[in-house]
């Protein structure tokens, strides 16, 4: 499994996660982030594209 | 395999990083013309500027890449025939792949009085630690442009307690968001007390007589404009200088294929501000985006481009994604709003606050740009991977029930 940790005070909500993992991340009505924590390995190549595509550099993952 | 690239900031090191991750075990050196290793620029004229980030804040993760960096010497030229790049300082590179992501510089205005002390560009850290050290005792800043960096710098000046006065030779600020939202960017800046000059360009600026501090601007309308502080934020240059003589197709960016491949060189690969790309929304058109998205994702798709041979690449096929943040509004866009001939509110909050409108060419929506509504955006990201008719995105936007509201009357 792969840990998903999201600095929430870099989050800006741009969104980038969201529109490449809809299933992993979420932004509520109020344009708050919400995700999943702890994701199968088969979904590297994604967590990895959120990673490097978070304009606020906010997402790391671990494992 | 000895892969090359030429520029060390966001698309190089995404380029790199994914280089590696991709699987490439051989050498791999970035070539880097500022003396830092990559940063992230879109805090420069924000958080940077109004004190709430430090320099250390801006500084991208680097993880353990295993590149030789060669930072602070710029590329000088290319030489395709032994595939070597030749440096400023006398050191040439031999690659088997190239990257180029040299990226783009801050346009200077080279009119009278531009050498005067108190004129500044936006573009590195250094520029923007020095801009922040002038705000802090600047009684009336000047901004010279109302485009992304030009309003950004405006509002930060603004948070900071600055007067601002910003002059645009457009008839309103924010171009790239498209015509018809430009009446709302106005009134935004007007309100939060920017004096703003729509129409007159910069003709010259003005130092007191014996003095090399600038003190003021002479604008082409005949009027004048009293400043202590001066930004020039006429948009960016391209760093291209020197791939001249290189036979590589410049238009003027660096002429790709979809892949990202140069048009002339399947070893040379281009990427971020200065690739120019087949673009469907405009009809197959080459377009260069300096936005930082596309930037990542140009990197991320040329480093595991360059590893594999042309016609195993892929294509890059994302609309372009762009944000600002001003004052309390974050106006993200998606497309190339710029094209539209018209728009059209798509959703509206009760309150007005937060909204969601479509830039429409013929019947095609090329753009759409949300307001405070980030969460509706990703919705419309997934809405618009191809071009569709506004009709088409009305009937798929009927089926949704978490929009913001609905648009009453006419655009806010």
């Amino acid at each position: 499994m792969i840990k998903v940790h999201i600095d929430l005070n870099l989050c800006q909500s741009h969104g980038e996660c969201v529109a490449i993992a809809p299933d992993l991340f979420q932004l509520d009505e109020n344009d708050f982030i919400s995700w999943q924590e702890e994701v199968d390995d088969s979904r590297r190549a994604d967590l990895e594209a959120a990673v490097n595509t978070c304009p606020m550099t906010a997402i790391r993952i671990e494992g | 395999m000895r892969l090359v690239i030429v520029g060390a900031s966001l698309s190089g090191l995404r380029a790199a990083q994914a280089a590696r991750r991709a699987g490439h075990e051989g050498e791999l050196i970035v070539i880097g013309a500022e003396p830092h290793l990559p940063y992230t620029r879109p805090p420069l004229s924000k958080e940077l500027l109004q004190g709430k980030q430090e320099i250390e804040d801006s500084a991208l993760p680097v993880d353990e890449l295993d590149v030789q960096w060669r930072l602070g010497t710029e590329a000088t030229g290319l030489d395709r025939t032994r595939r070597r790049v030749r440096l400023q300082n006398g050191g040439e590179e031999h690659y088997d792949r190239l990257i180029i992501a040299t990226g783009c510089r801050a346009r200077r205005f080279d009119g009278p009085g531009a050498h005067l002390d108190g004129v500044h560009t936006l573009r590195t850290l250094e520029d923007a630690v020095a801009l922040r050290a002038a705000l802090a005792s600047t009684r009336r800043l000047l901004v010279v442009g109302a485009g992304f960096i030009g309003c950004e710098v405006a509002a930060s000046a603004r948070s900071l307690g600055v007067e601002v006065t910003m002059v645009d030779i457009a008839s309103h600020p924010l171009v790239p968001f498209g015509p018809a939202l430009g009446k709302r960017w106005a009134q935004m800046h007007r309100d939060h007390g920017v004096e703003l000059r729509l129409g007159p360009g910069l003709e010259a600026l003005y130092g007191d007589t014996g003095s090399e501090r600038v003190a003021g601007a002479r604008l082409s309308d005949g009027t004048s404009v009293e400043a202590d502080t001066v930004l020039i934020a006429l948009g960016a240059t391209l760093n291209t200088e020197w791939l001249t003589g290189s036979g590589l197709e410049l238009d003027p960016g660096v002429a790709c294929d979809p892949t990202l491949t140069s048009t002339r060189d399947p070893e040379i690969l281009a990427a971020g501000d200065i690739a120019s790309v087949p673009a469907a929304l405009a009809g197959g058109a080459r377009v260069r985006v300096e936005h930082w998205t596309t930037a990542a994702e140009h990197g991320q798709l040329a480093g595991r481009n360059a590893l594999v041979a042309h016609d195993e690449r892929t294509a890059h096929t994302a609309p372009p994604y762009f944000w600002t943040d001003q004052y309390d509004a974050k106006i993200q866009a998606l497309g190339c709003p710029a094209l539209a001939e018209h728009s059209e509110l798509l959703e509206l909050s009760p309150d007005g606050g937060r909204f969601v409108a479509a830039c429409v060419q013929g019947r095609l929506v090329v753009g759409v740009v949300a307001v405070n509504a980030a969460r509706r955006l990703a919705w419309y990201r997934r809405a618009l991977q191809t071009p569709r008719p506004l009709t088409e995105l009305k009937e798929a936007l009927a089926q949704e029930d978490a929009t913001l509201g609905s648009p009453v009357g006419a655009m806010p």
